[in-house]
This record gives structure tokens, sequence and C-alpha cells, in this order.
């Protein structure tokens, strides 16, 4: 992510730096944009379905040192029986290119619905986890997570 | 929350900068955040292991002219590297100056296995820098003192405490001065290499000391050194003899 | 071949759910990043991960560009009976690339 102007006095170039470090996007596009994409993305998977909440726990630390590694573990209260379990775990986020971030299918062979991983996001935002049980609904939980950059980068 | 940009003006104007006291001194680790830490601490999910896996294998693997791996000559690696990586940049007679540990394992291939050097930042130079220093994982850092590294020392300390760039710092400035607080929404650490080659997050995979010594001074807008040069090696001789005691965590996760 | 970390029990009694740490190397090159010629670097990213216990698919995880680089997947699987647990990453060249461990069931 690139921030502040290229020829920008020293003291004025530290104060842009720490305001994107800061979480603060007003320099980036507005939120409904890519809101709208993660919703729709929602929708596609659980059509006409009611999402509920509870059940799925998503954890993400609440700020981020570096968006690009950010570790993730979902996991969903469920005795994982042939009757009753987790069939699968969808990720989605808000502000990345993409709403799609994994989709992990499991199965009572699973014997614990919880699954890490370690993503990316572009920017401070929420992202949310649903999962899809064997009996067809939907359960969800999100997670508001605040990424920072590394400060002396590359570029 | 400090503002950074009044530190360091402060500091700007402030008296020469002091030392970190022995007993103050804090590896990365510790100004990383807690997932960071998570994530070096289990070697089966550090991204750096994957460099140290890949490192052993090269060590076994005959290359150039002579057809002859690295423990041809040095065997078990876990024996003949354990301390190696602690005590390095070390004087090379030859070249009557420092080298650092990828000048060591490039002057051994093209000197003793007749092959090509390989690439600054190649991901094979990585991964058997990483794969020998691992050797030296939980050692403490220990350059071996003697009278002829000492120019090179001061070098490194010059370089160090010199102001650069269009931001006008110096390292000495973040690191002595200001470590703790924060820059740009990350914590300012001492800057000591206890644990390169390192993977930052930032990166997405295993660098030199002198590839993050490049981003300093990109930070700060200098003229980075170019890999290899004396002034490079210098600085990382006087980092290390400045972490001295510290322990050696390759491969360390930063972000 | 990519460099892969696989982490598993060697032993587990019949029926104790085990965890599964799997690490892989590779860039999962986004797509979305600008190269030094100012052109997007294309994507390449591995796209599919599947987990097989006796040729029984028990995990599969469909991957995006969001995954972070050197694609890190820890999850779990009931210890059913001795044998081979598979693991295939698949990439957007449609490549496989499949490690195999043993475990002991008693």
């Amino acid at each position: 992510m690139d921030v502040g102007p290229q020829s920008a006095s020293p003291t004025r170039r530290l104060i842009l730096l720490a305001a994107a470090g800061f979480g603060l996007t007003s320099l980036a596009a507005p939120a409904d944009a890519t809101s709208a994409a993660m919703e729709e993305a929602i929708r596609a998977l659980v059509g006409e379905a009611a999402i509920n909440r509870g059940k799925v726990k998503l954890e993400l630390p609440p700020i981020v040192e570096n968006g690009n590694t950010v570790p993730l573990t979902v996991s969903v209260e469920s005795p994982m029986t042939e009757t009753d379990h987790v069939a699968s775990i969808h990720i989605f986020n808000e502000k990345n290119p993409q709403p799609y971030v994994a989709a992990f299918h499991l199965g009572p062979r699973a014997g614990r619905a919880a699954v890490s991983a370690r993503i990316r996001l572009a920017d401070s935002q929420r992202v949310t986890a649903i999962a899809r049980l064997g009996d067809g609904s939907f359960w969800s939980d999100s997670a508001d997570v605040i990424v920072t950059l590394a400060a002396c980068a590359e570029g | 929350m400090k503002t950074v940009v009044l530190a360091l003006v402060a500091a700007a104007t402030a008296a020469a900068a002091a030392e970190i006291a022995p007993e103050d001194r804090r590896s990365g680790y510790e100004f990383a955040a807690p997932e960071t830490r998570a994530m070096q601490d289990d070697d089966t999910a550090n991204p750096g292991i994957l460099g140290v896996l890949q490192g052993e294998t090269l060590w076994t693997t005959k290359v150039g002219a002579a057809d002859r791996s690295c423990a041809d000559c040095h065997g078990d690696a876990r024996l003949s590297m354990k301390g190696v990586a602690a005590r390095y940049p070390a004087f090379d007679p030859a070249l009557g100056r420092p080298v650092d540990l990828e000048q060591r394992i490039n002057r051994c291939r093209t000197e003793h296995q007749g092959a090509e050097p390989l690439t600054w930042e190649s991901a094979d130079l990585l991964a058997l820098s990483a794969f020998v220093a691992f050797q030296s994982r939980g050692l403490p850092i220990a350059l071996r003192s003697t009278a002829e590294l000492r120019p090179f020392l001061d070098q490194g300390s010059e370089l160090f405490h010199r102001r650069e760039g269009q931001l006008n710092l110096s390292c000495s400035q973040c690191h002595d001065d200001n470590w703790g607080k924060r820059l740009a929404g990350s914590v300012i650490p001492q800057g000591h290499p206890t644990g390169y080659p390192v993977y930052r997050l930032e990166w997405q995979s295993l660098g030199s000391l002198q590839r993050r010594l490049r981003n300093c001074m990109i930070g700060v807008r200098a003229e980075p050194f170019e890999y290899g040069a004396p002034e490079a090696v210098a600085l990382e001789l006087y980092l290390m003899g400045r972490a001295s005691g510290m322990t050696l965590e390759t491969p360390a996760v930063r972000p | 071949m990519a460099r892969v970390l696989i982490n598993l029990p060697a032993r587990a009694k019949r029926g104790e759910v085990i965890e599964i740490k799997t690490l892989i190397a590779h860039p999962m090159e986004t797509g979305y990043r600008v190269g030094p010629t100012g052109t997007a670097i294309p994507r390449d990213i591995i796209n599919r991960f599947v987990c097989t216990y006796n040729d029984a698919e028990v995990f599969r995880a469909e991957l995006f560009p969001a995954i972070a680089a050197n694609p890190f997947i820890a999850f779990f699987t009931v210890a059913t009976e001795s044998g081979e647990l598979a693991f295939s990453w698949t990439d957007d060249h449609v490549e496989t690339q499949t490690e195999v461990r043993q475990i002991t069931v008693e």
C-alpha cells in the first residue's frame, strides 16, 4: 500500500506515514463499494436462507502488525457427528480487491470444526466467517481488524 | 501514544545519542505482536523453517567444477557450523577485511566448489545462510575480538551514528534514542540482528540483514548500500558487536 | 517441488481428534501487484488443498489471493485407522504436488 506524496518535506511525510499507519483511511475508496461486493458474495453462497449469529467464533488480532500475514482461526461449536456437523466454513473480507478469502470443507470426519490459516488484509476492515451446517443452516461471526503498515519498507 | 514527529524533531536537536545499556537490550522479538512471536516459536509453523529445510538439502548437494557439497568438507552441519553464525561477520585474512556469512558461503562456492557465487537475496543463498545460522540458534552472539576488526567496527559505528538521507536521520536516533516508541503504527525496535536471515512479513519471505538495512536507508530516503559493499559489512559488524551476548533466534519472524 | 512442512502425530488412539499443520513454500502472487515495468504481475496461487485419509477426502480448502504467501493451513481429523494421509496442493497451472505421511492408530 503506497502512502504519501513523493515530494513532501520530512516532517509532513512522517505525519502522513503515522496517519496512514494508525488506520485512518481518509485516503481510501468509500467503504460502500467493496462492502457491497462482500454482501453479494455472501448472498451467492447463502441464497435466501437466514444467517444466524452464534456457534461460530472468528479469531483475528484486533490490531495487525503487517497486513501481509494475518493469523486467523475460525471454530464452530459442533459435536461433528453424522447428523450434526459443519459441512463448510467460508471466509469473506470487505476491502480487499476480492471478497473471497477461503472456503474450508469439513464433515463428520473432522472431529473438530476449527481451521487456522494466514490471510492478507489490504486495509483495516471487517472479516466475516459463514459456516454451513449439515442441516443446511448458516451461522456467522465477524471481526474488525485494524491493519498497520511496516515502517521502513522497500518502496 | 507519543507522536513520533515531535519525538524525532526533539531528538534531532538533542545531545549526542546514548547507547543502550547492556541490561536494557531487547531483541526485536520482544517488540513484535503476540501472533508474530507465536509464528516464530512454532517450528512446525514458522515460514523461515522452510528456508532452513531447503538449506539442509543444499548442504548435501554437490555443485561446481569440483563436484563438491558443503558436507564433503564440513560434514554434519550441526557440529561443524555450531557457533559460526554467532561470530560473523568475521575477518578474512586473504581479503584483509571482514566478510559476512553470505559472502563466506560464496567464497566457499567459488574457491572450494568451483561454482558460481549465488546472487544476493536468491532463495538458495538465503536457504544456506538460514541453515548455517540455524545451527547457532540459542547461542549468544559473540564476535571474535581481534585487533584486525577494530577499524571496521569503528567504521560501522560511524555509519550507525551519522545522519543520512532526505530525512537526515541516523540509525542511532531511532534505535538508540527512540526504541519502544511508535513509527507509523509499528513499534521501533532496538535494531539488533538477532534472527537473520529473518522471515519478514513485509517481504513474505526470508531476507538478509543487508536487505533490511537497505530498507532502513530507503526509509530515511538515503541511497542504500550496494549488496556486499564494505560499508554494509562494516555496519553489520558493528550491529553484531552491539548485540554481543544476545541470543541468536534464526529464523526469526518480524513484521 | 515446493518445500513443505507437515506436522501430525505419528501415532494416535482410535477415535482421537488429531491436529494437522501444513505449510508450503509458495509466493501466492495475487495478480494485483504492479511490477517494475508498470504492468500487473500475473496471478499465480495455490487455489486448492486436499487431505485424504486412506483415499477418503477428510478436508478440502479453496484458496484465493487473500491467503498469505507460504500458505499455512491447520485443521483437525479423527484418527480412524492406521494408514496413509495424503496432502495435495494444486496451483493455477493445474499442477498438483502431493506429500504423504503414515499414521499408526491403535
